[in-house]
């Protein structure tokens, strides 16, 4: 009950506090929304391109060809390699005929044409198709294959999506780096806001000491008012977050340029979002009253 | 039953001024105590250390059983909830109205209501203020601001009161008032009373037990004291 009381106390003084040093609340919000806003852009970006990663990597193969005069035992050798490589998470083997078998299924024109060879002049190789567990290292055990005895060609996803998975980890990189250097700055925003708060109020609190206001009492109002800061700043970027990626998501049907590259469907994406919004808002607001009464408290 | 006991308690503050040196002291339940002395003689520093607003440099300042020169600062509101202080300078919110200026006290700790408004009411009826509940500070005389200060200061039945030269900035007549309102709260509530004073006239008419102290040092304690020049 008294708990109760005490905060029902912290949370008035704190509104109050935010009306009567407005333009600096104000401030401190419209910095909070900007931070915010970024945050919950990046947030978006890198869970959908990881998304998307996670998609592509799933077909990620890489196609090995053997010479056509490898013998069974040799392909076998080479198998047995492939399976001991530590990237390889899983493989199939196709000989030649089962390769001219599965082509002439999907196609009349291959059967036509395949039907004129035999064994022995086949242009058809024995191929393995092997998956890989990290595609990062895709290239190096591409190598590795390429590498081995009896083994002609080697491909893996064109260089493409190496090159894309490279460009979204930069492109991540730099937004971090603009979502802590834009935190930092709200952080101080709000330490000097609650700053300005704590000494308009020092005689009061200097009066809440000598009568045995406990250091929560004397910090809480504080502290809230801080939280009521990150809250206010969390609501336009949750707006646009939300409607943003709806109106983004309809526009491109779920799709960015191919079937491939596939969006996180908004429901439930833009309120976990949101959510996380809020959040980092509030728990901003918290880091950057605390720092302040600590500082400017002695408490 | 002593209610305060002082242990060779010296303070030396941070830029080198040895306010107190080994003092000794002992102070009984109940009683109205002056301390006198003259300007820079440590008054001010044995009433902050008092209440932990200062920590002795050497010895034990035991407070209701407390040794108060060994409490953590997170925990010193303990210690003030248990006393009630009043300054020459009233330390009034300007803001606030007179009862809430006492309520104030009550609210910090939590307090219901209906609690509150009861106590406020018979604090301020102590001081002989119940009829300006309402007024705020700037409308008050000193000696009325002074008397909302000590209702603020008794509103929680404190078992200590701390004065520190409460009368220094009021007339003669307004100061007698004053030590009535103290008087009468010692005799009634039994609060403990300790008075730093520079108030010659207060203190000879008043003969309580009175503490001097001589820059730092304390020369003489007496039970029905007078305000001795010599001693000073
Ligand atoms: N915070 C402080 N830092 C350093 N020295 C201090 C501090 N407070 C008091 N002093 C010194 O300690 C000595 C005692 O001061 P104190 O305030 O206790 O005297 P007092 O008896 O209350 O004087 P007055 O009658 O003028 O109020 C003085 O020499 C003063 O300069
Ligand atoms: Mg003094």
């Amino acid at each position: 009950m008294k708990l109760f009381r005490m905060i029902g106390r912290s949370i008035r003084d704190a509104f109050k506090s935010v009306i009567r040093n407005f333009s600096l609340s104000l401030a401190s919000i419209s910095c909070i929304t900007i931070t915010l806003i970024i945050v919950a852009i990046a947030i978006m970006a890198s869970l959908n391109v990881k998304n998307f990663t996670t998609e592509i990597e799933k077909d990620m193969t890489i196609v090995v060809f053997l010479d056509s005069s490898t013998t069974e035992e040799e392909a076998k050798e080479v198998e047995e390699k492939i399976k001991n490589l530590d990237n390889v998470s899983e493989y199939t083997y196709q000989t030649k005929k089962e390769v001219k078998e599965m082509m002439q299924e999907e196609s009349e024109v291959f059967k036509e044409v395949l039907d004129n060879f035999d064994d022995e002049s086949s242009p058809l190789k024995d191929t393995f198709q092997v998956k890989v567990e990290e595609v990062l290292f895709i290239k190096s055990t591409a190598k590795q294959i390429e590498n081995m005895d009896h083994v002609s060609v080697v491909r893996y996803g064109e260089g493409m999506v190496d090159k894309m998975v490279s460009a979204f980890t930069s492109i991540e990189k730099v937004t971090y780096g603009v979502v802590i250097a834009l935190v930092l700055v709200t952080l101080f925003l709000i330490i000097n806001t609650i700053k300005l708060t704590i000494s308009a109020r020092k005689k009061e609190i200097g009066i809440m000491r000598l009568v045995g206001a406990s250091n929560f009492t004397i910090k809480t109002p504080f502290i809230i008012e801080g939280m009521i800061l990150g809250m206010f700043g969390s609501i336009i970027p949750i707006i646009i977050t939300t409607y943003g990626y709806m109106a983004f998501y309809n526009h491109f049907d779920g799709y960015l340029y191919s079937e491939l590259i596939k969006l996180v469907s908004p429901e439930p994406f833009i309120y976990q979002v949101s959510l996380i919004v809020l959040g980092v808002g509030i728990l901003v607001g918290m880091i950057g009253s605390s720092g302040a009464v600590r500082k400017y408290l002695k408490v | 039953m002593d209610l305060i006991r002082i242990k060779n308690v010296e303070k030396k503050y941070k830029n080198g001024v040895t306010a107190i040196y080994d003092l000794n002291l002992a102070i009984e339940k109940g009683s109205f105590v002056f301390v006198i002395g003259g300007s820079g003689s440590g008054k001010s520093t044995l009433i902050k250390m008092l209440y932990r607003e200062e920590k002795p440099t050497k010895g034990q300042v035991i407070v209701g059983g407390l040794d108060v020169a060994k409490l953590k600062d997170r925990k010193v509101y303990k210690l003030r909830r248990k006393l009630g202080i009043v300054f020459q300078d009233y330390r009034l919110l300007p803001k606030l109205t007179v009862f809430e200026n006492v309520a104030f006290a009550l609210e910090c700790l939590g307090e219901k209501k209906n609690e509150i408004r009861q106590k406020v009411l018979k604090a301020l009826e102590d001081v002989g203020l119940k009829n300006k509940v309402h007024s705020y500070p700037d409308q008050l005389s000193g000696g009325e601001q002074q008397r909302v200060a000590i209702a603020r200061a008794i509103v929680n039945d404190p078992k200590l009161l701390l004065c520190d030269e409460p009368t220094g900035n009021l007339d003669p007549e307004r100061s007698m008032e004053i030590m009535q309102v103290l008087e009468d709260i010692n005799k009634n509530r039994g609060t403990t009373i300790i008075m730093a004073t520079h108030d010659k006239e207060i203190v000879n008419k008043m003969k309580k037990q009175v503490i001097t102290l001589k820059d730092g040092h304390l020369v003489n304690v007496k039970k029905k004291g007078k305000y001795e020049d010599e001693a000073i």
